[in-house]
């Protein structure tokens, strides 16, 4: 019998044609992966029982039994003996967060500066950001948080009067204890109204840039832009301050026992790893903004020069919008090593997530399964979001292929 | 820190093979050295000398209970944990006892997996401050900012002493003792709150010690102890035993001195006999794997309960909590101390 050279499709064994044998694959591996998953949930409730450790989600509607520290932005305050363990779940939420919206921009900002000072032509200039960057790239964060709140900032603290001879300042009260600001306090239909002018002030905003563009485009001429902003954003805050004047009261600090309270509070504590995170972070920024503008040609910046752009407008026009595509995706990286960093919070003691949520909550419950795992869904969330805004601006700057 | 809080919360409930099952004798005998979990960084508790050796009442049951199972000055090996890493090292596995000034609490004793034998401390929560800050009384502290170490009872504690006095405060939680200290120190908070003999400990390791007071109150009660697993009785009658044996020691006036002439004294106190393992055969008792001379062991080691506290915390030591009057005294003398009969 002759061979075939094209055997009938027919004749193959089912078990031997792609597509039967990749669903076949498919299906064992979705089973061993079941399988795995039963393996370790039977695991650990066999674990669970075995300890006698008993584990459940109720404890979150407890009262829980300590204080949490007076937040900078009480966005969800915390009532000692009300409160209940839901309440610190999103506390530690919301003070993780704050430290890492205030973080971001400021290492972003410094991380910028220094490395265009890098680069600087200025020999003084170039050697101290040089120095700065290798003093606080080559030590430990714990290390610099714990020398800027035990080294740093006591001697500055502590040259402020004691609590009895406070500086009244404008209802601003500044001692030793710390800094007590007034703050306004509004009602909720009055907050709402603010976010409702916020957002059409930024619209406004948005247009002026964009009839800008197209004038320029079409005339040549420009806007001063910057300035026409910021008298769109005044005068909006000033039309909602006057309609809803009635509605906003100032909450002043007073003394109550020992110490001022009420008012807002940038607390010692934030200022400290605010401090910290931002300078550590700041130097590796720095570094990455130092290769982006290294990786553009210097042709670029030439071609600049020979149309009569200055330095700061050549870095701005030219070199930087280039620089950006390099730039972006390492810092993302440190923008998400911020927010992780910032669980070293409970080295200068602020009510970070780890510190309450994974530190003294898991200790008054011992709910250790539920907290880890609650904590390390917190973490994923936060990171996972902030890579998911970087990475859309990143493709905005991308350069277009046509 | 936090990455091996992580590693062990997911070992205790992830490791396939139990660890709290009913060999701890014989893992440890076969080991032939005691994993003991302590502080390691607190004055008259458990804190290394000079030369490198744990020193304190909770090394000292360390020692003591390393000698009831392996003989004599037999090796112990120190963890030092974290007031919040300390029961997942002990639910893992990773040390055979707890021995960190940890405070008997229902909620410890029911949910966590594990055994509290009995206190070789028995103490009560105050506040530090600085004298110049002017309060004579906790009651003046309201409005306070107040340092802890997080992870204990201190928090709790705190909290209800100041809702049930209608005082506000604000509490500034740190990870480490060391860390704690500090920020009391650079005036991050006007008062600092811990168990008084810890308070004492710091409070001598101040730069000025008498710039500072404890104030009078104490506001709770801290019985502190040594911790083991549960589900294995016959360790957890052991560990319970040694502390008994060391307090009983100390009733019948056996010292590490002279407890080898009660050993061979063959017209000795029965009472005497039977803790020196020369009549009764106690410690068979507890475990046939155990030497007859297991609690003599103990002694030999590390003396009586009296020896061990007048030697870490005692009057002369520079914590000075002098134990006349306190619970610490034995009961015959008016404290708390009270070990059942040795029989």
């Amino acid at each position: 019998m002759a061979e075939s050279k094209h055997p009938d499709a027919a004749a193959i064994p089912w078990w031997r044609r792609p597509k039967p044998r990749s669903y076949m694959f498919q299906a064992a591996v979705v089973a061993a992966t079941f399988y795995a998953l039963y393996v370790l949930t039977s695991n650990v409730i066999a674990n669970l029982r075995d300890r006698s450790i008993k584990t459940s989600f109720d404890f979150l509607n407890e009262t829980a039994t300590f204080a949490i520290p007076l937040n900078f932005f009480p966005f969800w305050d915390f009532t000692l003996g009300e409160s209940v363990y839901w309440d610190v779940f999103i506390i530690g939420i919301q003070n993780t967060m704050l430290v890492m919206l205030l973080g971001i921009p400021s290492a972003t900002i410094l991380g910028l500066v220094l490395g265009v000072t890098r680069l600087s032509p200025n020999f003084l200039l170039r050697n101290i950001a040089l120095g700065f960057v290798e003093i606080f790239r080559n030590t430990p964060l714990l290390l610099q948080l714990l020398f800027w709140h035990f080294a740093f900032f006591p001697p500055i603290y502590n040259s402020l009067p004691a609590v009895r001879e406070s500086i009244l300042m404008g209802g601003a009260v500044f001692n030793s204890a710390g800094i007590y600001l007034p703050s306004p306090v509004l009602t909720s239909a009055a907050g709402w109204a603010l976010a409702a002018t916020l957002l059409v002030a930024a619209t406004g905003i948005w247009w002026l840039r964009r009839y800008a563009h197209l004038r320029r485009m079409a005339t040549g001429q420009g806007l001063p832009v910057f300035s026409y902003g910021l008298g769109i954003l005044v005068a909006a805050l000033a039309l909602f301050a006057w309609i809803f004047s009635d509605q906003i009261t100032v909450d002043l600090p007073a003394k109550r026992g020992l110490n001022y309270s009420g008012g807002m509070r940038p607390t010692k504590e934030i200022i400290s790893l605010w401090f910290g995170l931002t300078i550590y972070t700041a130097v590796y920024i720095s570094e990455n903004v130092r290769g982006g503008i290294l990786s553009v040609s210097p042709g670029q910046s030439e071609a600049g020069m020979a149309l009569g752009l200055g330095r700061i407008m050549r870095m701005k026009l030219v070199v930087l919008p280039q620089a950006l595509r390099v730039i972006i995706p390492p810092t993302i990286s440190q923008y998400l090593n911020l927010t992780k960093n910032s669980s070293l919070a409970v080295a200068v003691g602020y009510p970070d997530i780890t510190n309450i949520w994974l530190g003294i909550a898991l200790n008054q419950t011992g709910q250790a399964l539920i907290i880890v795992f609650m904590t390390i869904v917190v973490y994923e969330t936060i990171n996972a979001l902030t890579s998911l805004a970087t990475n859309l601006y990143n493709r905005s700057v991308q350069i277009k292929e046509r | 820190m936090n990455s091996k809080l992580l590693i062990a919360a997911v070992a205790a409930s992830m490791a396939v093979a139990g660890v709290a099952s009913a060999q701890s004798i014989d893992t440890i005998q076969g080991r032939g050295e005691l994993i003991c979990g302590v502080s390691g960084g607190l004055a008259g508790f458990s804190a290394p000398d000079d030369s490198g050796r744990m020193q304190g009442v909770d090394a000292d049951y360390c020692y003591g209970l390393a000698a009831a199972l392996l003989g004599p000055n037999a090796r112990v090996r120190f963890v030092n944990l974290t007031a919040k890493e300390r029961f997942e090292a002990l639910a893992s596995g990773e040390i055979d006892v707890l021995s960190r000034n940890t405070t008997h609490t229902l909620t410890r004793d029911a949910s966590l997996g594990l055994n509290f034998t009995y206190y070789n401390f028995i103490d009560g929560q105050a506040f530090l401050v600085y004298k110049k800050l002017g309060v004579k009384s906790a009651l003046e502290l309201d409005g306070a900012r107040i340092c802890v170490q997080s992870g204990t009872t201190t928090e709790a504690n705190m909290a209800d002493y100041f809702r049930t006095n209608n005082m506000s405060y604000e509490q500034i939680a740190y990870d480490t003792s060391p860390d704690t200290t500090q920020g009391f120190e650079n005036n991050y908070c006007d008062a600092l709150s811990s168990d008084t003999s810890q308070l004492a400990s710091i409070r001598s390791e101040l730069a000025n010690p008498s710039d500072a007071v404890i104030l009078p109150e104490v506001i709770s009660k801290e019985p502190l102890g040594p911790v083991v697993r549960q589900g294995d009785d016959e360790y957890f009658n052991l560990a319970k035993w040694v502390l008994f044996a060391m307090l009983n020691a100390e009733e019948l006036g056996i010292t590490k001195a002279n407890v080898d002439q009660h050993r061979s004294d063959s017209g000795a106190d029965p009472a005497i006999k039977r803790l020196v393992g020369t009549e009764g055969g106690m410690c068979k008792l507890i475990s046939d794997k155990l030497d007859d001379a297991c609690l003599y062991n103990v002694i030999k080691t590390v003396g009586n309960y009296g020896e061990s506290y007048e030697k870490h915390v005692g009057a002369n030591t520079p914590l000075g909590i002098a134990r006349e009057g306190t619970p610490n005294a034995l009961w015959s003398k008016g404290g708390l101390l009270y070990a059942p009969p040795l029989r």
